[in-house]
């Protein structure tokens, strides 16, 4: 054969994964000359690059992230298209962790990366499901990478939700969830589940929410929050950004019931942690399950582990005969973990 | 089980009394029987299954998984139960097969009669049967540490609320029932008449006091009312009767009706003739009634050794009679209940039962003056054990919880320190947004100067507008955040100092300062006073060797 070495492919490098025979780099965290994006998360999509090729759907939310100058030049690619970029293959398939999000397959002479950025094997309504693509080495990422991550069925979460509103229906139900993804799917789900009442939403959810239903994605009515009675949001179900449900802007709930909705719920002191009093385990991340079912599906022979708990799942690969090593890349994995501050008193 | 699970998982989460009840009683109305009658029986703590150890879940787990990953994902759980419950793997049978989870009733009634070797093959089948949520719920249940804070009486009120009673009649006739409680159920739902309970020491729901306000004693007369020294221990119920076969039956209550006799088998022999006793449990040495600090070494011991017993000579001070022998004396108004109770400690004649003695008084002032000085107004060697005076009036009956303008308590003034606020924390279901615990400390010599040493975290005392205040100062001067904790501007000159009262204090070594304090509470804001003026270390040391002086002596 005359493959390459995979690190010559590619490299993690300070600004991240770069690809020097094809001159560009995934995800990158600083600004770069050509990006190749993933997915529209903050973490992985950033403004101020001079070329990026990514799908039309991350390439819109980084507009509405960023406006209109995010990067020098865009380029939308769909799922299953293969460009050449300088000396290599690029093609994109979907992922299943957002709307628009997508695994990265790499190809030059003969030897295939797949960069999968973040994914999930589990449905969900509001994205294309997750491809399985074969190839040499799999990189996949380890945000849930422990055994005792196991996520269930999102659709019985939803049902523990519409139990606590029946239980106190004079009480307003608060569900912290990231604004890209997160939310539009717990929406999706209830309404899956036969909820048919308006659903709020916190000001820092409705432009991309709008921009799921712009793209075809059904989730029947929503309401803006802001200017509602608080008598009125007895009974009702509210969504906004997780960092908001412990703020003052609570304060016009009546009586709230905190819910949480991530997979990081699945550990009771991360919930009590947060102060949360309805955990729901919903993830938009590969559970331990589906990692090491994914990773085994592949057939890759080497597998490089990113942002999470690499030991663990490195652990598991070498004890199934893989090749595995921890990628030591920065900058990625904390879009649920940090709650980015708000302004102490502002209301949003 | 799995109704069971789901709801432990969110009592676990759930800070709210009133939310708890409203979770319980839903459960009791959508779950039947025999299964909710064990979900009560869990709650109040009384089932109990002695061959499941930590060890042997440790055994199973192993067995089933890669150390090393176990080791990891233990570091990352730090709970041993919710461990296991998470990462126990799918079994292939299971998988195939999909059996049926077990049920609450399955799993108490197998357990009970499951010998010791069976029990390992038989926890791992339910393990492979349950989801995480009844897994964790399994183990919390067959090791004993459920841990969601609910105590017995909140489920037993839960159970009320069922049929819309008073807890209290539950209460009355619990001591009578055994589960699953299909009798009682069947009473709250109507569909049966009220158990009879057969428990020939049955505990009856316990009268409290107001705490009385200066603002109070206007209204009120002297001449209505008789005082007592108001004792530092723990109040009890003490009650003795005869069951079928004419033999004494002795039982020590707390006052929220959990039976505590088996901690106090010294007691049991002074209860001896039929009736109940309210009274205060103490402990005394050579007649001198002793601290509460010195009360709490006896109290929580797994084994009451004879040492302790003899160590700490329990005590049982009586200030009133609800039941004579056969009679039920609650109806009687207080005066009578007294003069009852006088003759009825006289006939005991036991050295572990005396009559807590009233303290005669003619106005107010009078009154007042005996609360300022217990030592000369007749409490003498024990005045340190009094906290306060109790107020009854002569004319009323015993009547079940905390009724209006029956009983008085009147406690000393509290300790009083001015201490700096150091941390804030967000407090849990509607004060989740406000900063409302907070930790407080006071002047010490450090190394390098002065510097603030945390002795205590109090989370109520204020007012609701002050709370606004504390939270808007706590924002708007917070120099780091950890988490939910934000480390608020603590310097000489720059700051919140909080008056803080307390009731006790006690040597720990668990804090940092030395100290732990009882009860601690905010009483005000010292927005008028620099930090640098607030109390030192030392002052609260001085108080802590007056305490110790009574331990000791």
């Amino acid at each position: 054969m005359n493959g390459m070495r995979p690190q010559d492919i590619l490299l993690p490098a300070a600004a991240g994964l770069c690809c020097k025979p094809g001159g560009f780099h995934i995800d990158p965290v600083r600004p770069v000359e050509r990006a190749v994006i993933t997915h529209g998360h903050s973490d992985h999509a950033r403004a101020g690059h001079g070329a990026v090729l990514a799908t039309q759907e991350t390439l819109d939310m980084m507009r509405l992230r960023y406006g209109e100058n995010f990067a020098g030049s865009t380029q939308a690619i769909r799922y299953g298209e293969e460009i050449r970029l300088g000396d290599v293959g690029v093609k994109f398939h979907p992922a299943g962790h957002v709307l628009g999000s997508a695994q990265i397959a790499v190809t030059c002479k003969n030897t295939c990366i797949v960069a999968s950025g973040d994914y999930k094997d589990a449905p969900d309504p509001t994205c294309t499901p997750f491809e399985l693509v074969p190839g040499d080495v799999f990189i996949t990422e380890a945000t849930f990478g422990l055994p005792v991550f196991r996520h269930g069925d999102a659709a019985d979460e939803v049902k523990k939700l519409l139990a606590s509103v029946a239980v106190f229906p004079e009480r307003a139900h608060l569900v912290g969830a990231y604004s890209l993804g997160k939310a539009q799917r717990v929406i999706a789900l209830l309404r899956a589940a036969g909820y048919d009442a308006p659903i709020y939403l916190h000001g820092a959810m409705e432009a991309i929410t709008h921009y799921y239903q712009s793209r075809g994605i059904e989730l029947g009515e929503l309401r803006a929050v802001k200017g509602v009675k608080k008598a009125a949001l007895a009974g009702t179900i509210t969504l906004a950004p997780p960092s908001a449900t412990s703020d003052l802007w609570t304060r016009r709930f009546p009586d709230p019931v905190t819910a949480f909705a991530s997979g990081w719920m699945r550990v009771r002191a991360r919930a009590r942690q947060r102060g949360v009093e309805l955990p729901l385990v919903i993830s938009d991340h590969a559970d331990w399950d589906g990692l090491t079912a994914t990773i085994a599906a592949t057939g890759a022979g080497e597998i490089w582990v990113t942002h999470g708990q690499e030991d663990a799942l490195v652990h598991w690969c070498k004890s199934k005969g893989l090749q595995a090593r921890p990628l030591d890349l920065v900058g990625y994995g904390d879009e649920e973990e940090t709650e980015t501050p708000l302004q102490d008193e502002a209301e949003a | 089980m799995n109704r069971f699970a789901e709801l432990l998982d969110r009592l676990a989460y759930e800070p709210g009394r009133n939310n708890k009840l409203r979770l319980i009683t839903s459960y009791f109305r959508a779950v039947g029987d025999p299964d909710r009658g064990y979900a009560l029986a869990a709650l109040t703590g009384a089932l109990s299954f002695k061959h499941a150890k930590p060890g042997l879940i440790r055994d199973l787990i192993a067995a089933r998984t890669d150390p090393v990953l176990f080791g990891l994902s233990y570091d990352y759980v730090g709970d041993l139960s919710e461990t296991v419950a998470l990462m126990w793997p799918k079994s292939e049978l299971a998988a195939h097969n999909n059996p049926p989870p077990p049920t609450l009733t399955e799993v108490v009634t197998t357990l009970r009669t499951l010998g010791k070797t069976e029990l390992p093959a038989q926890l791992a089948r339910w393990l492979d049967e349950l989801d995480e949520t009844g897994r964790w719920a399994l183990l919390k249940l067959v090791t004993g540490a459920l841990r969601i804070g609910i105590s017995a009486r909140l489920a037993k009120t839960a159970a009320a609320a069922l049929g819309d009673k008073d807890p209290h009649e539950v209460e009355l006739i619990w001591p009578g029932l055994v589960p699953p409680y299909l009798d009682l159920f069947a009473w709250l739902e109507g569909r049966a008449e009220k158990p009879v309970n057969r428990d020939p020491a049955p505990f009856r729901p316990v009268m409290l006091a107001h705490a009385i306000e200066e603002t109070d004693f206007a209204a009120l007369d002297p001449a209505d009312y008789i005082a007592e020294w108001k004792w530092d221990g723990i109040r009890v119920q003490g009650v003795a009767g005869r069951d079928d076969r004419g033999h004494i039956a002795a039982r020590l209550y707390s006052r929220t009706g959990e039976d505590i006799t088996g901690s106090f088998p010294d007691l049991v022999p002074s209860l001896r003739l039929p009736g109940a006793i309210d009274g205060e449990l103490l402990i005394l040495r050579d007649g001198r009634v002793q601290s509460f600090n010195v009360l709490q070494q006896r109290l929580n011991r797994k084994v009451v050794s004879p040492k302790l017993i003899k160590e700490f000579p329990i005590h049982l001070r009586a200030y009133d009679l609800i039941g004579d022998d056969e009679n039920d004396l609650r109806e009687l108004p207080f005066a009578e209940r007294r003069e009852r109770l006088e003759v009825f400690i006289r006939k005991l004649d036991d050295p572990r039962i005396d009559l807590s003695p009233t303290v005669p008084f003619a106005s107010w002032d009078a009154l007042t003056a005996a609360r300022a000085d217990p030592a000369s107004a007749g409490a003498g060697e024990d005045a340190d054990a009094v906290e306060g005076v109790m107020l009854k009036r002569r004319d009323a009956p015993y009547l079940p919880g905390r009724p209006k303008g029956q009983w008085w308590k009147w406690k000393r003034d509290p300790h009083i320190i001015d201490a700096v606020l150091m941390y804030a924390q967000r407090g849990h279901g509607k004060r989740s947004s406000y900063y409302s615990d907070y930790t407080f400390g006071v002047w010490t010599e450090g190394d390098s100067g002065d510097e603030l040493v945390p002795v205590g975290k109090a989370y109520f005392g204020f007012t609701d507008e002050e709370l606004l205040q504390i939270d808007r100062f706590v924002r708007r001067n917070t120099t780091e955040k950890f988490g939910p904790v934000r480390h608020i501007v603590h310097e000489p000159d720059k700051g919140l100092v909080l008056e803080v009262a307390f009731e006790g204090l006690q040597r720990s070594p668990r804090h940092k300062s030395g100290v732990a304090m009882r009860f601690p509470r905010i009483s005000r804001l010292r927005w008028d006073k620099p930090p640098r003026e607030a109390d030192r270390l030392g002052t609260l040391e001085k108080m802590l060797k007056t305490e110790a002086a009574e331990v000791d002596a």
